[in-house]
């Protein structure tokens, strides 16, 4: 891992921003590098660490096997489902046109 | 002497089937189809601020079910993860999936045509579970520039299923479908209807192409979606075969030196069209669910699942096949049409103590009118006890096959008894005496036949069969016939 | 006494005795936020006529002799950051802004069930995330011993309203010390329960594997009195524990004696401010007059905590975030929403157009730098090297506390490593704000509780917070320790005097 200041370029922020949709002027873009290259290289000191038999830890608890029942509970109606919506019919959400393919490769 | 293929055809599929509970995979909202846009929908699937997803432990089960089916390795330990993208159908932002420890792999389902014309064991990759998305619509027609979103359909727990890329033509893609369908159906893990979305299709396919050299070309891998039905998916497969093998005598492009291409199966104009390529290539940036905790399955666990599954058509063919001496055919006509069938068979069956005549009503007969009919095997008002009496009345003389089957259409129209019928219908054995007048009788009528007979053409007496039966409908034709070339040759 | 000074426990007794009627104690305080949030900025939302309707309502039920809950009558005032069906829900962020949620949080359906009286909803940095609350898109919050320092964060307004008598009790939520840093800032008392101890359902998510909801009050005989009735099992939480709720307030009166409590060098680092220090020393002092025994404890793994939480919170956060995209709730831009990917747009598709654009107006810029960092982290090439290398570091961490555990019954210290700082002073530097989290991080990370409480105040009279961190469940005995340091001083009753900027 790179521990200069500038361990992202401006475009692997560009790309980043597109990834979390997010739309950042070249002003933005500039400063975020700046910022983020010095987190990074913070946050690089791990590799200090030697974990080499260490397993990650997802969940603080040791917990398993949580599940429910199949049985059904109220759903909300779709007054109350649209209601937030910054867009609706009466019937469904509304968003721009999408051409085609679904979101999932 | 066969020539060598030109080309060898390489299919994978990936299957999405909806698994059969009553509730969303991570909410108590209900998973039936049809309902009105937006109404069966709560917080945690609608993924509003502050909600959590809980697993449905039926869902599980039936997926557990399904891989077990499938003859998959079961995962002691697994565990969910997001897979993060931006789509209006996917409220989140993340669909919560497995990536790097699914609950299952190491499957195999084998296809077998009953006319014998392929067999093929289809190697399967991985079984996990995960949640659906809800629907987009776009209504062109209506020229408007939005997207309705429905999101009745988003959390409906979906079993992913991953085949090796073996099987090696369209046909054998399409009855894999059908004997995986049946599979799943048999164990009330899914209705794999695809009219329904309840099952979906993905295939991906490429060429092989023998070199003069030795070497094996292949041609880019091409993924093909958007088939709505088992035809669509083989005349899909059918038509991209075609299509990548003149690409390939055009441009002789092999994998590898292309990403992996999307195309869309357009049923009406009946070919593939390329998939408009995502500026940025799908970076799902996978990590553990947290609000999900791990999953662990016990191999005693396992057993019960096993032990309480029943038989999987395969087995059930074999046993049918093994027990009562009947074709690998009609073993397979009888177990595709359910369990339920099967059952009715066996206890036929059984009452009739052979099989084969058994087979023969139930598909001549008893799947025929129950076809016309519609309704279940289970609404069918014939009942095999009835069926059972028919076929034994007729071993034993008291009339053909023929009258057997309008004992049976009259049984089946009218709701009576078989003796009621029967009966009703004046049926009644002929006694042997009066077969012996009857003969007698026909006989001194019909000299020339007589004299055929004598002459050595015994085929001749069955021109007197329909004399006969005009006499009294009830004369066994066979019975009849022999008599006659007895008492001529007595003559 | 001053109703307004009432201790929480003091206060419902009073209320069940009848000395007090719910609208007036509800009035009182409604009256005191009103005369001070203009200069505090603590509430993001008041509401004045639902808490004084609740609060009839319970008074005729009493008065009936109807059955009333256990905190009948009580103001209390909650982050705005847990989901309310009567109350606005933002997050403090123009994302949420106006955004009402058709269901209750799990915690806070427990406090309506026990009739507590919800006086409004609190100020915080921006989803949470933040450690001085100047993240918030609707204004900092000042501390009320220095109105020119901040409280700090997130739960930053939940602390300055207890510190200012707004409220006798907030609720608060702590991923990397949100409610433990601010109270120790504030001069007040706040409890992060054992991750799982109190469901999350309903708490806005910032880092899943982190977050946890948690009391903060004059004392922590007041925190166990809320704890009785927001832990618990809730089967709509997977990671909610499955464990009975001890009764925390008949577990307070218990004495010191053979508590071993640890201290650990690798917390005196420099960079801790002297005068904490100082008051860090004489709160252990205080303890071990008490009964206590002190012992040197490692946590060897201490300094490598804000970078692994700087990791594993944002990449978490980056996808809990995700849904804030402008489709199905919250900020949608209005710009581009109509647009059909006109030529030289940035963008390739109008839908895509109306993600980025929602998103980045909708957020502020620590949430974007989280979410930016997050995404990174996770992407494609940076996984192992970043989020689950900060995953195997975590499990290092969390046995650190395990081995100590082995050897004494509660962790003590620091909360910050510096009293409130002045507004605006580290603004600039992201990483010095991270670096506000440096005590607090390991709690979070490991899962365990910890409780953070005064010990004293600096010269010129900012507060001083201590911190006990306890093995997982350890609930009772951080606040039988904190109780009873607070039998034996009287730093947490200290008030702030009338709003004003000290220096």
């Amino acid at each position: 891992m790179s521990t200069s200041s500038q361990a992202l370029s401006d475009e692997d922020v560009a790309k980043v921003a597109l990834l979390a949709r997010l739309a950042l002027s070249e002003a933005e873009i500039a400063r975020m590098t700046g910022e983020l290259s010095k987190i990074v290289g913070f946050v690089s000191m791990l590799g200090e660490v030697d974990t080499s038999s260490v397993a990650p830890l997802a969940h603080p608890l040791d917990t398993q096997n949580i599940f429910r029942d199949d049985l059904p509970t109220p759903s909300l109606t779709t007054a109350e489902a649209l209601q937030a919506a910054p867009r609706h019919d009466g019937e469904c959400f509304l968003v721009p046109a999408v051409l085609g393919e679904s979101g999932a490769a | 002497m066969t020539a060598a293929p030109v080309y060898t055809t390489i299919i994978g599929l990936e299957v999405h089937v909806q698994l059969q509970t009553r509730t969303k995979l991570f909410c108590g909202c209900s998973t039936r189809f049809g309902a009105p846009p937006n109404t069966q929908v709560c917080p945690t699937c609608l993924g509003l601020p502050g909600s959590l997803p809980v697993m449905n432990r039926h869902a599980f089960e039936l997926a557990l079910r399904a891989a077990l089916a499938l003859d998959c390795r079961i995962a002691p330990f697994t565990k969910w993860d997001r897979k993060n993208y931006f789509y209006p159908d996917l409220p989140k932002g993340y669909q919560i999936s497995q990536y790097d420890l699914p609950f299952s792999s190491d499957g195999q389902l084998e296809v077998v045509d009953p006319k014998g014309a392929f067999s093929r064991r289809v190697g399967i990759i991985r079984v996990h579970l995960e949640e659906d998305a809800g629907k987009s619509m776009h209504d062109e027609a209506a020229g408007t520039a939005d997207t309705r979103i429905d999101l009745n359909r988003a959390g409906t727990p979906l079993c992913e299923i991953v085949t090796q890329p073996d099987l090696r033509s369209p046909q054998e893609a399409r009855a894999w479908l059908n004997e995986l369908k049946l599979l799943l159906v048999y164990l009330g893990v899914s209705d794999c209807n695809m009219q329904e979305g309840s099952l979906r299709v993905d295939a991906n396919v490429n060429l092989h192409i023998p070199q003069p050299d030795g070497r094996v070309a292949k041609t880019p891998i091409v993924e093909i979606k958007n088939m709505n039905s088992f035809r669509s998916v083989e005349r899909a497969l059918a038509y991209e075969a075609v299509r990548q093998w003149e690409e390939w005598q055009a441009t002789k492009v092999e994998m590898g030196k292309m990403p992996k291409q999307t195309r869309g199966w357009d049923d009406p104009a009946g070919i593939t069209r390329p998939q408009r390529q995502k500026e940025e290539s799908s970076d799902y940036r996978y990590f553990p669910e947290p609000d999900l905790v791990p999953v662990t399955v016990s191999d005693a666990q396992v057993a019960a699942i096993r032990a309480a599954m029943g038989d999987p058509p395969t087995v059930l063919r074999k046993g049918l096949e093994a027990r009562w001496k009947i074709s690998a055919y009609d073993a397979d006509v009888l177990v595709n049409q359910g369990r339920d069938l099967v059952a009715y068979f066996e206890e036929l069956a059984t009452l009739v103590g052979e099989g084969k005549v058994a087979s023969n009503w139930m598909q001549q007969d008893v799947l025929r009118t129950l076809n016309e009919r519609g309704g279940t095997i289970g609404e069918f008002p014939v009942r095999p006890t009835a069926v059972a009496d028919i076929i034994g009345r007729i071993a034993k003389g008291d009339f053909d096959t023929s009258r057997g089957r309008e004992i049976f259409a009259e049984v089946l129209t009218s709701g009576r008894a078989v003796e009621e019928v029967v009966a009703s219908l004046g049926i009644a054995a002929v006694s042997d005496d009066d077969l012996v007048a009857l003969c007698r009788e026909l006989l001194a009528a019909n000299p020339k036949i007589v004299a055929d007979v004598k002459g050595g053409k015994e085929q001749a007496a069955a021109g007197l069969i329909g004399q006969a039966r005009k006499k009294n409908p009830n004369v066994n034709p066979g019975k009849f016939r022999q008599m006659c070339i007895d008492l001529i040759k007595g003559m | 006494m001053q109703l307004l000074e009432l201790s929480a426990i003091d206060m419902v007794a009073a209320l069940r005795q009848g000395d007090i009627t719910a609208v007036q104690c509800a009035t009182a305080f409604l009256d005191r936020i009103e005369a001070t949030n203009g200069s505090i900025n603590a509430f993001l939302a008041v509401d004045r006529a639902g808490a004084l309707e609740r609060a009839a309502d319970i008074d005729a039920r009493r008065r009936a002799g109807k059955p009333v809950g256990a905190l009948a009558g009580l103001p209390v005032a909650l982050k705005d950051v847990l989901c309310t069906a009567d109350m606005p829900t933002t997050c403090a962020s123009r994302m949420l802004a106006g955004f009402r949620p058709p269901y209750d949080a799990d915690v806070v359906a427990r406090l309506r069930a026990a009739d507590a009286v919800f006086v409004g909803k609190t100020n915080m940095d921006e989803f949470a995330m933040g450690g001085s609350n100047e993240n918030s898109a609707f204004g900092p919050v000042r501390n009320p011993w220095d109105l020119a320092r901040a409280p700090g964060g997130s739960s930053g307004g939940s602390a300055a309203c207890v510190a200012a008598d707004m409220a006798p009790v907030a609720i608060g939520s702590d991923t990397g010390g949100s409610i433990r840093q601010p109270a120790g800032l504030c001069g007040i008392t706040g409890l992060k329960p054992t991750y799982g101890r109190v469901s999350r359902r309903g708490l806005i998510a910032f880092a899943s594997s982190l977050d946890q909801i948690g009391p903060m009050a004059r004392g922590a005989a007041d925190c166990a009195l809320i704890m009785e009735t927001i832990a618990g099992h809730d089967p709509g939480d997977a990671t909610s524990l499955d464990v009975a709720v001890p009764r925390y307030t008949d577990l307070l009166d218990k004495p010191l004696a053979g508590v071993r409590i640890g201290r650990v060098p690798e917390h005196y680092a420099e960079g801790l401010d002297p005068e904490v220090a100082k008051g860090v020393e004489e709160a252990f002092a205080v303890l071990k007059a008490a009964g206590a025994t002190i012992h040197e404890v490692r946590l060897p793994h201490a300094k490598y905590g804000i970078p692994t939480y700087y990791l594993i919170a944002p990449c978490e956060a980056s996808s809990n975030l995700a849904r804030y995209d402008g489709a199905h709730y919250g900020h949608r831009s209005s710009v581009g929403h109509r647009g059909s990917g006109k030529a030289g747009s940035a963008f390739e598709s109008p839908l895509v157009e109306m993600y980025c654009r929602s998103r980045a107006e909708g957020f502020g810029p620590e949430v974007k730098r989280r979410v930016m960092l997050g995404t990174y982290a996770l992407s494609a090439g940076y996984y192992d090297a970043y989020y689950a290398k900060a995953l195997r570091v975590r499990r290092l961490i969390r046995q650190d506390y395990l081995d100590a555990f082995q050897s004494v019954d509660l962790i003590g210290g620091p909360v910050s490593a510096t009293p409130a700082f002045k507004l605006g002073e580290k603004t600039d530097d992201p990483l010095a704000m991270y670096l506000v989290d440096l005590y607090t991080v390991g709690t979070n990370l490991a899962g365990v509780g910890g409780i953070s409480f005064p010990c004293g105040f600096t010269k010129s009279g900012l507060p001083i917070g201590f911190q006990l961190q306890a093995p997982a469940l350890g609930e009772p005995l951080l606040l039988q320790a904190a109780d009873r340091f607070q039998r034996l001083t009287d730093w947490h009753r200290r008030r702030p005097r009338p709003t004003e900027a000290r220096s």
